[in-house]
């Protein structure tokens, strides 16, 4: 089968020109000025952008164990409406993805039911208990792309240290989410001014830099290959920037909240506003979006974290941390940072697509022929409106609900077959 | 020209939804409320038929008592929820709690609880009428009303006062709305304690003064609050022992003289006697601790019959 996308503004190593683009079947045969084929379908992009399908190295779809609050179904369903083509899923399931019986689970169930790819990673130790490494070269074997202990945080240092040898032994990077226990506590929000002022026991930006600095003193003597999730705070993206300096093969990610929001959204006392890391002050927040724009940073992850009502409905400190991510990414970051001239709609592309596919190894993303056709179609004029009546996702625990936000995606090709459409 | 500040279904989450000149007229309020808790039969009908639901998530026997008893003077029925004895200990949400509670007819909810912004959820799901009686470490604006109004009665107005507010600060939702409240009324103050129980940013916040020394904190004081220090902090790491804790910051003949001669003594109360306070000084000439608990009962009075439009 033929599909023709016409007279779009495609982004080709990082430029947007006007081409047309032939998919047969899967693959993408021909980009050119102008092609003219008979096709079988036709897709007129005429005023419309044609951007490689984006990518999520951070996402939870909380299956197995946890399908009330999203599955495979409605996650890979809601992330093809954000535009996702691939996406990663973190091993925090319930029974943990911490051995090749439960990457093959979430793998065929992607695989036979999903709407977009899905990419597994595993867990650093069993359980995420921080007590034993889990069985990462079988794991591997299955297919995992990395391992991540996300949500936990392994907190020994000689068991870490070991993880990362054992990790690089069998060429796995590992997915730091960087948090020292002790010192985020209890902490519910960033232990800044709004916090001072609501009460809330803190999580202070140390919580996050002591253990980025720790784990790349480790990887530095493990080789490790060190990805840092959803860095939050200035301090930390100097810890990075050195250790980048100093040619350490580490890379982080910024998540569309961390970018756009700071504490002060905490304000009203709404619950999705909390989520780990919790959203830092304004000079944190600038400092990522400058990080995010000189490569500092080097891709965008959504940290789609679905709860269900009942569970964010309560009291703040009671509720669970996390938001969803997977609709509102691209219009967040279109409205917030590229229409206000804080990022270039290139750098936005890149970072949410090409550059997490490169960086972990999940294929060539570029439109080019000969590559797979996950492309996402986006109308840079028309609104994304996020509502809980049409969220994809079983959850609706985002900030954005309700808001009208600048950039829509209108619709998403995986493998050449139309996964979504506005 | 009707300029009488509107009190009529409001919240008190906190204080800073409050101006200067509404929080006095509280306070006017509160003083004809007084009045009334001491006459011999301590009861006038005008909130009569309106129902008061005091939903206390955190025990606190003393300020239920104050809130019951200032229902109770006002006519109004009085319905007490307590966690501890309470569907919420098995497992109800607070959403459903407030349904329930609600569909029994509730016209002012009173509540208490460990979770900052928990007040703003009872109204969000009642549409009723919210004081709050004190929510985690967030505000606690009926225990500040009452400490300003024992201060306005005895010393005629806050305008130019110095207070001095001393302990664990970290921990206590009464400095937070006192803070909001007395500056507000034109007062200067200055928190003490040590670093490790001293929130950041509080100059920036509230416009206060923050010191770590107490005799510096108490220098020209017109007023000096002394607040609860816990045991549990020092498990927690945030200081040696009582003892010396004791040493540097309490309330003693010594270390008052370092205030103004007459300066007023408060303290919200429950007091560990002989930790942040001595005995001498919290029943001494100066203190005021007894007194601000009377007041309690008309601040929450006022605030009620304000709220639900009491006839006068």
């Amino acid at each position: 089968m033929k599909t023709l996308i016409k007279n779009g503004t495609v982004y080709i190593e990082g430029k947007l020109i006007k081409q047309d683009i032939l998919i047969t079947d899967e693959i993408i045969t021909r980009v050119d000025d102008v092609i003219k084929v008979k096709a079988d379908n036709e897709i007129d992009a005429e005023g419309l952008h044609v951007f490689p399908g984006f990518v999520d190295l951070h996402c939870h779809l909380r299956d197995p164990g946890q399908t009330y609050k999203e599955d495979i179904i409605s996650g890979t369903k809601s992330a093809a409406k954000g535009g996702f083509t691939t996406i990663c899923a973190m091993p925090n399931t319930d029974p943990v993805v911490d051995n090749i019986a439960a990457v093959e689970y979430v793998q065929r169930r992607a695989k036979d039911l999903g709407f977009c790819k899905v990419h597994v990673i595993g867990a650093i130790t069993k359980k995420l208990e921080g007590a034993e490494i889990s069985e990462m070269a079988n794991m591997k074997e299955g297919g995992i792309i990395a391992v991540s202990d996300d949500g936990k945080c392994v907190q020994n240092a000689k068991l870490m240290l070991s993880c990362m040898k054992y990790a690089t032994n069998f060429d796995i990077p590992l997915i730091i989410h960087a948090e020292d226990y002790n010192l985020a506590g209890k902490g519910q929000i960033h232990s800044g001014k709004i916090c001072s002022q609501l009460g809330f026991s803190g999580i202070p930006t140390l919580a996050e830099e002591v253990i980025i600095a720790r784990d790349i003193m480790l990887a530095e003597n493990s080789k490790a290959r060190l990805h840092i999730a959803h860095i939050s705070t200035a301090k930390s993206l100097e810890l990075v920037r050195q250790a980048k300096l100093n040619g350490m093969k580490i890379t982080c990610e910024v998540t569309p909240h961390h970018l756009t929001l700071n504490e002060e959204a905490c304000l009203g006392f709404d619950t999705n506003t909390k989520m780990k890391p919790p959203l830092r002050s304004e000079k944190d927040r600038k400092a990522l979006v400058a990080a995010l724009r000189d490569g500092l940073i080097d891709c965008i992850a959504t940290d789609h974290a679905p709860h269900a009502d009942f569970e964010k409905e309560r009291e703040f400190d009671h509720a669970p941390f996390g938001i969803t991510g997977f609709e509102s990414a691209f219009a967040v970051l279109y409205d917030r940072l590229v229409t206000k001239g804080h990022l270039s709609l290139e750098r936005l592309v890149e970072a949410m697509s090409i550059a997490p596919a490169t960086l972990m190894n999940l294929g060539d993303k570029r439109i080019s022929a000969g590559n797979p056709a996950d492309l996402t179609i986006v109308d840079i004029n028309d609104l994304t409106e996020l509502s809980p009546e049409t969220t994809l996702s079983k959850a609706k625990n985002n900030p954005w609900m309700g808001k009208k936000l600048k950039g829509k995606v209108v619709k998403t090709l995986c493998r050449g077959r139309i996964t979504w459409e506005a | 020209m009707n300029d009488t500040p509107q009190f009529l279904g409001r919240n008190v989450f906190d204080l800073d939804d409050y101006s200067a000149e509404e929080i006095l007229y509280i306070l006017e309020a509160a003083q004809g409320m007084k009045e009334i808790n001491l006459r011999e039969y301590k009861k006038i009908p005008t909130l009569r038929g309106k129902t008061i639901c005091t939903l206390f998530v955190e025990n606190s026997t003393r300020t239920r008592m104050s809130f019951e008893l200032a229902a109770s003077r006002l006519s109004a029925d009085v319905v007490s929820f307590q966690a501890s004895v309470s569907a919420l200990q098995k497992g109800e949400s607070l959403q459903d709690t407030v349904y329930t509670l609600d569909a029994m007819g509730i016209d002012l909810y009173c509540i208490r609880h460990s979770s900052p912004g928990s007040p703003q959820l009872v109204h969000k799901y009642s549409g009723k009428p919210v004081i709050n009686g004190g929510d985690g470490r967030h505000a606690h604006p009926t225990q500040a009303l009452l400490d300003i109004f024992s201060i306005w009665e005895k010393l005629g107005s806050l305008e130019g006062l110095k207070v001095t507010i001393v302990g664990d600060i970290l921990n206590s939702r009464v400095v937070r709305s006192n803070l909001i409240g007395m500056k507000k009324l034109g007062a200067s103050v200055t928190v003490c304690g040590p670093s490790t129980l001293m929130p950041g940013s509080m100059e920036d916040i509230y416009g206060c003064r923050v010191e770590y020394d107490l005799k510096t904190a108490l220098q020209d004081a017109d007023v000096v609050m002394g607040l609860r220090m816990q045991l549990e902090r020092q498990t927690e790491g945030l200081f040696p022992s009582l003892e010396e804790y004791s040493k540097h910051y309490v309330l003693s003949k010594e270390t008052i003289k370092w205030a103004k001669q007459d300066a007023l003594i408060m303290h919200p109360g429950p007091m560990n006697r002989g930790i942040e306070i001595l005995p001498e000084i919290a029943d001494g000439r100066q203190s005021i601790i007894v007194e601000q608990v009377a007041n309690g009962v008309a601040v929450r009075m006022a605030l009620m019959f304000l709220i639900l439009g009491g006839k006068a």
